[in-house]
Parts: C-alpha cells; sequence; structure tokens
C-alpha cells in the first residue's frame, strides 16, 4: 500500500472529478425519480382502471429486478427499440426508473396511511376529490413520506456506483483508473471513495433529521 | 423475441448462478439478523462504549455503497492474512451491509415497546437480558418483519454485486453466458427471468405476512 | 406465468420508452452531445467510411485502464498506449488529422454492444481476431501479434502452462478469448473471471487466485505496474489482434487496412511499436 503516492494531488483531482459525476447523475435522478414516483404513487393510490394496476405491475417488475441488469438494459438494450443513450443518459433514465418505482411506493403507503374516516368526513363536507387530496391527504402523508423518502435518496447516491459497468467516468470509475496505475494504489483509493460517499450521505441523513424534527 | 435456444443450451450454467445466488442470499439473510440484533441492542443499551460502536457501524456501512464494501473485504483481508474465495466474501460483505439496514428495524422496534413493560419486567426482577429475551424482543419481532421481508428481497437483488469479485452468483454465470453467445441483449433478459422468479413470489409472501400481521393488530 | 412475464417486459419496454421520450424531450441537447457521433446516424445507403470523413472524426473505443496498451493518465487526463497511438494514426490517415479523434472507454463486455450501436466507428482495445467474432464484427489485418501467457508472484511454483494442476486457481477476464483457451489448455483449472484487467490483477495480488491469464502483452503491462510478478512459459496460443469494424463496412475495414499497411511502411508503426513494448516488433 502506498498511501502518499496514491493520494498525490493528480490522482486526488482525478477522483474528485468523477465524485462530481457521482455527484451531478445522482442530484438529476434524484429530482426526476421523485417526480416520477410521486405521479405514479399518486395515480396507483387513486385506483383508477387500467392505468393503476398497469402501472403496479411496472413497479413490481422494476422493483424486484438487481439495478445492475437495469443499467445494462439502459445502456445495451434500449437501442434495438430505437433509442441511444450515452453512460451518462443511460444511467440516469435507470437510476429515475428504478428508484422512481421504489419511492411510488413509499409515496402510495404514505398515501394510503391517511385514516379513511378523515377522507370521508372532508368530502361529505364539500371538498371534491382531488381537493381531498391536495388539502387532506397529501400534507400528512408528505410527513410521514420524508425519512423513507431521504433513505431511498442515500440508496440512490450509493447506487450510482454500479454505473462503473457501462464505463460512467463517475467515482467507482475514476477509482479504478487510478488503481491501474500501480497496483498499491487499490487500497487506498478503495478507502478514499469510501469516505467521499460517507462524507455525503452522512450530511444528507443529517439534514434528512433537522427536516423531520421541524414537520412532525 | 429473444432466442430460446440459449436458455435451453445454458441452462444448467444459469442454475448454476441461481443456486449459488438463493444460497449467498440465505446465508446472508441469517448472518445479518444476527449481526443486526447484536448492533441493535448495542445500540439501545446503557454502556455508552458499545453504544458508540453501535451507532458507528451503523451510520458508517448504511452511508457506503454495498458495491466498495464487496471490493474491500475481497482485496483488503487478504493483506491481514485471510484470503476468502468471492462467493465467501461477497456474501460476508452482503451480511455486514445488510446488518446496518437489518439493525435500524430490529431497534425500530424495540423502541415501539413501551418503557414501561421493560421497566415492570426490570424491577420484577429479571434480568436485562432476560427482559430483552421473553418480553421486549417477541413483541418487536412482529412490527420488525414487513422491513425484514423486504431486507430479504434486497439481499436478493443486491447479491448480484458477487458478479464483480467473481462470486459466482447468477449474474457471474449470466455474464459467461452472454460472453459465449455474444447475444447480451437476450442474455439478459433470461437472467431478469430468474431473478424474477425468486423476488416476485418473495415480494407476493412478504405482502401477504404484513397483511396478516396488520390484521392481528 | 411465463405468458405473464413476457407480458411484463412487454410494459417495461413501452413504459421505458415513454419515459424515455419525455427525457429525450426537455434535454435533447444533453443527449446530442453524448450520444450518436459515430456512423449510426449516417444516412441510409451512405457508407460508414463517407459518414467519418464528412464529420471530419474518427471515434474509436479503447481501454482505460489497460497499461501499455490503453490507461488514463489521471496527471494530463489522456489516454496513452499502444492502442492509442495506433488509432491516432488511424485517424491522420482517414480524416487527416490525428487531433480529430475522439476516444470513448470500452471494456472487453461494452465493445462489441458499443460498436453495434454505432456509438464507435472502430475498436482498437486489445481484440484477439477469432472466427465467433468474425460472425459479430468485421476485422482488419492484424496489427499485433499476442501470444497468451500466465502471470505469478516472483517465487511461484507455476512456471508453465503445465503446472496448472487440479484445482489451481486462474483468474481471467470475461468475454475475452483467454478464458476459452485456458479451459481447453488447462482443464483441470478453476477459472474465476473480473469484468476487467485491473479488477483481476487486484484479485491476483490479493491471493485470490495462483495465476493470473491473458495476452502476454497486457501482462508486460501488469509487470511494469508492480515488478513483484513475472511473466512465465512461452506464450500457448496465437491471439492476433485486429481492428474491429461494423459488419459490412467494407470500404471502411480497406481504409484501416490501407493506413494500417502505409504506417508499416513508413516505419512509424515500428517506432510506436518500440514505444509501449521496449523492443522492434519481429519479423
Amino acid at each position: 500500500m502506498d498511501f502518499a503516492n496514491a493520494f498525490s494531488s493528480d490522482n486526488l483531482l482525478f477522483i474528485l472529478d468523477g465524485f462530481y459525476m457521482t455527484l451531478k447523475v445522482a442530484f438529476i435522478s434524484i429530482v426526476l425519480s421523485f417526480i416520477l414516483g410521486s405521479v405514479v404513487g399518486a395515480v396507483r393510490y387513486m385506483k383508477l382502471p387500467v392505468l393503476s394496476p398497469a402501472l403496479g405491475l411496472i413497479v413490481e417488475v422494476l422493483r424486484n429486478l438487481p439495478l445492475l441488469l437495469i443499467i445494462f438494459f439502459a445502456r445495451f438494450a434500449l437501442p434495438d427499440i430505437g433509442i441511444q443513450l450515452g453512460p451518462m443518459n443511460a444511467t440516469i433514465v435507470a437510476l429515475t426508473l428504478f428508484e422512481g418505482a421504489m419511492i411510488s411506493e413509499i409515496v402510495r403507503s404514505g398515501l394510503n396511511s391517511i385514516d379513511k374516516g378523515q377522507i370521508e368526513a372532508a368530502r361529505s363536507s364539500g371538498l371534491g376529490y382531488l381537493q381531498t387530496l391536495w388539502h387532506i391527504v397529501l400534507p400528512q402523508g408528505l410527513r410521514r413520506m420524508v425519512p423513507p423518502l431521504v433513505s431511498q435518496f442515500i440508496s440512490l447516491l450509493k447506487d450510482t456506483s454500479l454505473a462503473v459497468v457501462i464505463s460512467l467516468p463517475e467515482l467507482m470509475n475514476q477509482s479504478k483508473i487510478v488503481s491501474a496505475q500501480n497496483q498499491n494504489y487499490v487500497i487506498p483509493v478503495l478507502l478514499l471513495a469510501a469516505v467521499l460517499y460517507f462524507a455525503v450521505n452522512y450530511a444528507l441523513s443529517l439534514v434528512a433529521r433537522r427536516l423531520e424534527a421541524r414537520i412532525v | 423475441m429473444p432466442d430460446f435456444s440459449i436458455l435451453t443450451e445454458y441452462f444448467d450454467v444459469y442454475l448454476e448462478g441461481f443456486l449459488n445466488t438463493i444460497y449467498a442470499s440465505v446465508l446472508a439473510l441469517l448472518g445479518s439478523f444476527a449481526l443486526g440484533t447484536v448492533l441493535a441492542v448495542f445500540r439501545i443499551s446503557s454502556v455508552k462504549p458499545l453504544q458508540w460502536l453501535g451507532t458507528v457501524y451503523v451510520e458508517f456501512i448504511r452511508n457506503i455503497p454495498l458495491l466498495l464494501v464487496v471490493y474491500l473485504f475481497y482485496l483488503s483481508l487478504p493483506t491481514i492474512g485471510i484470503t476468502l474465495n468471492g462467493f465467501v466474501s461477497g456474501t460476508i460483505g452482503l451480511t455486514v451491509y445488510t446488518a446496518a439496514f437489518i439493525a435500524e428495524a430490529i431497534r425500530a422496534g424495540i423502541l415501539s415497546v413501551s418503557k414501561g413493560q421493560s421497566e415492570a419486567a426490570l424491577s420484577s426482577g429479571l434480568t436485562y437480558v432476560q427482559t430483552m429475551r421473553y418480553v421486549v424482543l417477541p413483541q418487536a419481532i412482529k412490527i420488525v418483519i414487513p422491513p425484514l421481508s423486504n431486507q430479504f428481497i434486497n439481499l436478493v437483488k443486491n447479491s448480484s454485486v458477487l458478479s464483480v469479485i467473481a462470486g459466482l452468483d447468477l449474474m457471474y454465470f449470466g455474464d459467461r453466458v452472454a460472453s459465449k453467445t455474444y447475444a447480451t441483449f437476450d442474455t439478459y433478459i433470461f437472467i431478469a427471468v430468474f431473478y424474477l422468479a425468486l423476488t416476485l413470489p418473495l415480494s407476493y409472501a412478504a405482502l401477504r405476512l404484513e397483511r396478516r400481521l396488520a390484521k392481528q393488530g | 406465468m411465463k405468458t405473464n412475464k413476457k407480458l411484463s417486459f412487454t410494459l417495461v419496454a413501452v413504459a421505458m420508452s415513454v419515459l424515455l421520450l419525455t427525457l429525450a424531450g426537455c434535454g435533447g441537447e444533453k443527449a446530442g452531445d453524448e450520444q450518436g457521433s459515430a456512423g449510426g446516424n449516417a444516412e441510409a445507403g451512405a457508407s460508414q467510411l463517407d459518414a467519418i470523413q464528412s464529420k471530419g472524426k474518427l471515434v474509436v473505443g479503447v481501454k482505460f485502464d489497460t497499461k501499455l496498451f490503453g490507461l488514463k493518465n489521471p496527471a494530463n487526463d489522456e489516454v496513452e498506449g499502444f492502442d492509442v497511438d495506433i488509432a491516432k494514426a488511424l485517424a491522420k490517415a482517414i480524416v487527416g488529422d490525428e487531433t480529430k479523434i475522439e476516444l470513448k472507454e470500452v471494456t472487453s463486455k461494452t465493445r462489441i454492444p458499443m460498436l453495434d450501436n454505432g456509438e464507435i466507428d472502430l475498436i482498437v482495445a486489445t481484440m484477439t481476431i477469432t472466427e465467433e467474432r468474425r460472425e459479430q464484427v468485421d476485422f482488419s489485418e492484424v496489427y499485433f501479434k499476442a501470444g497468451q501467457s500466465l502471470l505469478v508472484k516472483k517465487g511461484s511454483a507455476i512456471r508453465s502452462i503445465e503446472d496448472i494442476a487440479k484445482g489451481t486457481k486462474v483468474l481471467a477476464v470475461k468475454g475475452s478469448t483467454s478464458v476459452d483457451n485456458i479451459i481447453e489448455a488447462a482443464p483441470d483449472a478453476t477459472v474465476l473471471e473480473f469484468d476487467n484487467y485491473q479488477d483481476a490483477f487486484s484479485a491476483l495480488k490479493a491471493g485470490q487466485g495462483d495465476v493470473l491469464t491473458t495476452d502476454n502483452a497486457i501482462l508486460y503491462g501488469m509487470m511494469a505496474q508492480d515488478p513483484g510478478y513475472e511473466v512465465v512459459g512461452e506464450p500457448f496460443t496465437d491471439e492476433p489482434y485486429g481492428i474491429a469494424i461494423k459488419k459490412g463496412e467494407t470500404a471502411l475495414v480497406d481504409a484501416v487496412n490501407a493506413a494500417l499497411a502505409e504506417l508499416k511502411e513508413s516505419g512509424e508503426y515500428d517506432a510506436i511499436y518500440e514505444r509501449w513494448i521496449g523492443e522492434k516488433p519481429t519479423e
């Protein structure tokens, strides 16, 4: 092991470049999967005919596949149906679909956890269905969703590491290239990557705790 | 339409990986349940060093990618003289990683059992261990089962990272088929079907279990 | 049950496409700079060679983690190695300027799908010409002659392919010819496969295997990385490396072959060879 040379300024900058890519891809995917997950979760909650069960089926399949496979499909199977994505876009699409499916379940069970009596009361007091959803169900449901949502976002950030299989120049991939310069760099570089992932995820979980304390 | 001759020709290869995936997942579930329970008890114990140990473990492991945990076990254990093959070190990596999540689920379960009950048990002469064993844990288990079954499904899916350290799992053997047939897409479709054959019934069973526990109230 | 699964796959495909179209709609420009820079977008009828020349850029898939052939240098972000220099020389011959080149990272697992997608024009990535691969892609003439060999820790009892016995753990890379060759040459060995050479070498160093097998040229690169390891025995196969081109693009194959011949003629090939391999090519 050679910590001093493994952490030369060139190598550090190179690894930080990868870290920036990790954060960028994670940020975009968090936003997109949150939007997708909320819409799908709400549609499933509303139990619309055809649409809700169809989405339910897709969510079940996506949730039950390893993300590694979904990333590979997004990169190399979609071109068969005419959609070609580079490593970054393929990763974003795969993460958005997979984590979106997970988030839709969080949203759905958050909404389901609201007492049916409240909804009936709201409806009988003259509120429309969507109004009830917006004013009564959503605010309460959201509160319960925050903790699982944040842990899902942390999972997403960690899951970006799987994009190494399609050569996205993210943290794991850049670490691999630095390791390839000299075998004595392997373990120091892996440890550095662990510290970087930990720092950002731990910070995220601290923010979440603050947020939770404020809204509850 | 995928080429089904790939499936028939390489069925044995897929099957070997499929069985290893089940094997690794079951071992890691048992291991991480045991380790997770210990960690949860550490975290809520009144002994400060144990609390810290539990907290540091859970916070650190939960916040780094599984891929890194698995690489570190595979590549760095040999530097202290312990060389374990890809399957074993991968399964240990999975166990160590999943234990952090299970510990949190169990801790939440234990904390949900009211303080009054354990105080009553303690003052009636039961030791701390007895209180845990006979009063708190049996009630906590009920609350813990749904998140635990979800963790098991995650374990099955997560075991696919064993493929990067030659862990002989479904994904690893699937890759071997892909490099023989060059039909990457079709090969991967069948890998997906094998994973779903495991995870879909598990999800369904988990849902049933969760509903039944909810009814018992 | 089976039809259910098929149905769900169709549904997933449909859902993926719907979402993708939406994504493409809002992120069109982003998609543009990452994809479709290679010949895949060529107008119907036009050859890939024409497409490359009219856009004035050659897109080549190379390794980013393989010393001597294609290794990215963190100090300057350049990819360096024998394959890279050959690719640059080809760019000079085909589009007239060795800087009119884009290098994309490939692995043994991803290179053929990427060529099929039209994301890259050529694969110059330590790729052995084999009959099976000829069914997938077209190859140029041989541009490098490698032979499969063995890398061991200095002092290992394994000195040649004959020393590989039952239970010997041999490390190799997924999707490479070395796996099939070693199973044929030493059927009793336990072969463990990794995603890339870097992971395989890390595993050897960690003591996860007794010997690493691949083309000797790549093994020399590993020796350069860590002098505690050595290449042993004579090469036991011929691994002629070729440049892979999408099936049916004969004009491009011809252009690459002409460029290679010109490189050998002018002595530039020998210079590149010597720069990375440390000796003049034989013959």
